[in-house]
């Protein structure tokens, strides 16, 4: 009986999984799971911890602070960017960096007494007196995405032509040039542009309802963040079921066939570019407002390198999989570690820096991934199908329709 | 039928390096006619085709097509134009739906743009409607309507040469560049797909360029066969006037036109 249900199985999976394609994700259905998810985590942080035993609060605030959560979801608008390059359109990128680098220096320029020599107040929470640019939040997540956006055309015209592994190696390349002119721009021709290492802090606070959420305002924020992520998967959706989302598709399936049937390659690749460079940089304005400022230091390649792996091991193309894979690894990297090595160390007496290894266990996932779930843990129907074409046709030869 | 012809190719040449894969050639597609190109293997067949449809620039010559300059063009835009083609070795997107294999070839047709997209306006839905009814219909058209929600990947061989000419159908094209349609196909499947050809043809009024290897096919459906060996057009004509073509036996016929008719 249960051979007989495992035999099944496959074929169901397959009709169902080419008409999901086919129909595209149910809207109504995933935003009210998500939102069901969002306030019930919003409605614990804010209200259900407070109420807990001091131990029990404890273990959250060891194994889940709120502030872990809000930097994850942070991680998620990025990863969902790079999927939207990665997963739709099939163009590797190993500079993403590059764009929350760039959101994040729009945040600090605009919301912040950092340019003294002016004093510009636009629906700002800052004080009227205070020198600098001040601009509300919300206009500043739209100027940092459509600044990055502009970088993501920038950086593609002339890339964009380059083929799978120069294009990565070219966009490695930009990934590391943006921050290191962040990081040496304080005497850029005698103007101090990004004040080098040192970064740009504290940045304004968010305006929200005609509250003032200063940096300790999690539960607000978190509700922002997460507003920003389902904002991010309905456009990555929308987009991916229609036209340019079909055009990234054919691209990333066979591009020369592609421009065969009128798809313009370099239109489509520099929109998944923008498109991927907007999330960026409204993920780097989030992240400004999280940490209160900008440092040029936090934007290393290594970051470029951990969102690819977010991608790749929640799964290529399927936004679902990316915010697991995001959510995994952000928490992992910022508590995770942490809190695991705490208890093993206190368990055994031992003295072992955890956090080190989280490259090493990084590298260790991947490969097991790659080796045993090459389609990420929540993976695109699609790449399903692909990714496991050699266990078909050894299984059920001949079947195959 | 009454135009003379919409895509001319005038003194095509195209180098490889010190190679001359097509020399000097010639050639016009007439609406709504069928004509073949033919040839031994390695006589610069498929290098036309994709000089043709913009793949590679001729090394000298021009491509015109409704009496447009188009061999500077970009594929997409020749595309656009309405020179639409199948692959000698089908390249089809394998992991999207027959239907979507069809859309994608409206690209160029749709118009709704990023934002309309993103805020699923009634004009965008519209659109998308009314596309996925063109794409069925012409999988319906080709003989295949019951695959729409298959990956192009998992139909049959004949299905999927069957999509790359909905696929190119879909472009709304003049002109239909076939390379090598019948290729792994038994004698039966071929005399399936003569017919097809004729019904796109008169229903689709367009003009069809064939690169073909099976003779009986190509002698059944052209009204004019241009034949090319060694990059070089050696003659053109009717398909009594190839049979009876001195230097075409020499070169290719030979053979099969002793022992086989």
């Amino acid at each position: 009986m249960a051979k007989k249900l495992k035999l099944s199985l496959p074929r169901i999976r397959k009709g169902k999984t080419a008409k999901k394609a086919v129909t595209g994700f149910d809207q109504a259905k995933w935003i009210r799971g998500f939102s069901i998810a969002a306030i019930s985590i919003w409605v614990f942080y804010s209200f259900v911890i407070d109420l807990l035993p001091y131990e029990v609060a404890s273990i959250f605030q060891k194994w889940m602070p709120a502030t872990t959560v809000n930097e994850a979801l942070v991680w998620v608008i990025c990863a969902l960017g790079l999927n939207i390059v990665v997963g739709y359109a099939g163009l590797l990128d190993l500079g993403f960096v590059a764009f929350w680098a760039i959101g994040g220096y729009v945040a600090g320029w605009l919301m912040s007494d950092f340019f003294q020599q002016v004093s510009i107040h636009v629906g700002s929470t800052a004080p009227a007196e205070q020198r600098g640019i001040h601009i509300s939040f919300w206009g500043v997540l739209i100027i940092g995405g459509l600044v990055a956006a502009v970088f993501g055309v920038i950086i593609g015209a002339p890339t964009l032509r380059l083929k799978s592994d120069y294009l990565a190696l070219v966009t490695l390349g930009f990934g590391e040039i943006i921050p290191q002119i962040f990081y040496n721009g304080e005497n850029i021709g005698g103007f101090n542009l990004t004040n080098g290492s040192k970064g740009i802090a504290p940045v304004d606070n968010i305006g929200l309802f005609g509250k003032t959420l200063g940096p300790f305002d999690l539960d607000w924020k978190y509700l922002i963040f997460v507003s920003l992520t389902a904002l991010m998967v309905f456009i990555s959706l929308r987009i991916r079921s229609g036209r340019l989302g079909r055009a990234w598709l054919a691209i990333r399936e066979d591009e020369l066939a592609a421009s065969m049937m009128g798809v313009p390659l370099m239109r489509s690749k520099l929109a998944a570019y923008a498109i991927g460079a907007v999330s960026g940089g409204v993920g780097g304005v989030a992240f400004a407002t999280h940490v209160n400022g900008v440092f040029a230091d936090r934007f290393s390649f290594s970051i470029s390198i951990i969102l690819l792996a977010m991608v790749v091991l929640g799964g290529m193309g399927n936004v679902w999989g990316v915010i697991v894979g995001a959510l995994t690894i952000a928490w992992v990297n910022a508590t995770g570690l942490p809190a695991i090595g705490d208890t093993v160390n206190s368990l055994l007496g031992t003295k072992i820096n955890f956090p080190s290894y989280n490259f090493l266990l990084f590298g260790g996932i991947l490969i097991f991934m790659m080796l045993y779930k090459r389609e990420g843990m929540l993976p695109e129907s699609r790449l399903k199908e692909l990714m496991h074409e050699t266990d078909d046709e050894t299984s059920n030869t001949g079947k195959h329709v | 039928m009454s135009k003379p012809s919409t895509l001319n190719a005038d003194n095509i040449s195209v180098k490889f390096g010190g190679l001359v894969a097509v020399d000097d050639v010639s050639f016009d597609i007439p609406a709504g006619g069928v004509i073949s190109l033919i040839g031994p293997n390695g006589a610069g067949k498929t290098t036309f085709f994709n000089v043709l449809t913009g793949l590679y620039k001729p090394t000298s010559g021009t491509v015109t097509f409704d009496g447009n300059d188009i061999t500077a063009k970009p594929p997409h835009k020749i595309a656009q134009a309405g020179v639409a083609r199948t692959f000698q070795n089908i390249r089809l997107f394998g992991l999207m739906t027959a239907e979507e294999n069809v859309m994608v070839a409206m690209h160029s047709h749709l118009k709704s743009g990023v934002l309309s997209t993103i805020l699923g306006t009634r004009k965008q839905r519209a659109e998308e409607a009314e596309s996925k009814k063109i794409a069925r219909e012409l999988l319906e058209f080709v003989g295949i309507g019951g695959t729409a929600d298959k990956f192009a990947r998992n139909l049959s061989y004949g299905d999927q040469r069957r999509l790359e000419v909905a696929r190119a159908l879909a472009l709304q094209p003049k002109v239909l560049l076939l390379d090598e349609p019948t290729a792994g196909m038994n004698p039966q499947e071929s005399k399936v797909f003569v017919d097809f050809v004729y019904r796109v043809r008169d229903e689709k009024n367009l003009g069809i360029l064939l690169i073909e290897h099976d003779m009986s096919v190509v002698m059944k459906v052209s009204e004019r066969i241009t034949v090319l060996d060694r990059g070089q057009k050696i003659a053109e004509g009717t398909p009594a006037e190839i049979k009876s073509d001195k230097r075409v036996i020499e070169a290719y016929l030979g053979k099969s036109a002793e022992s086989g008719k």
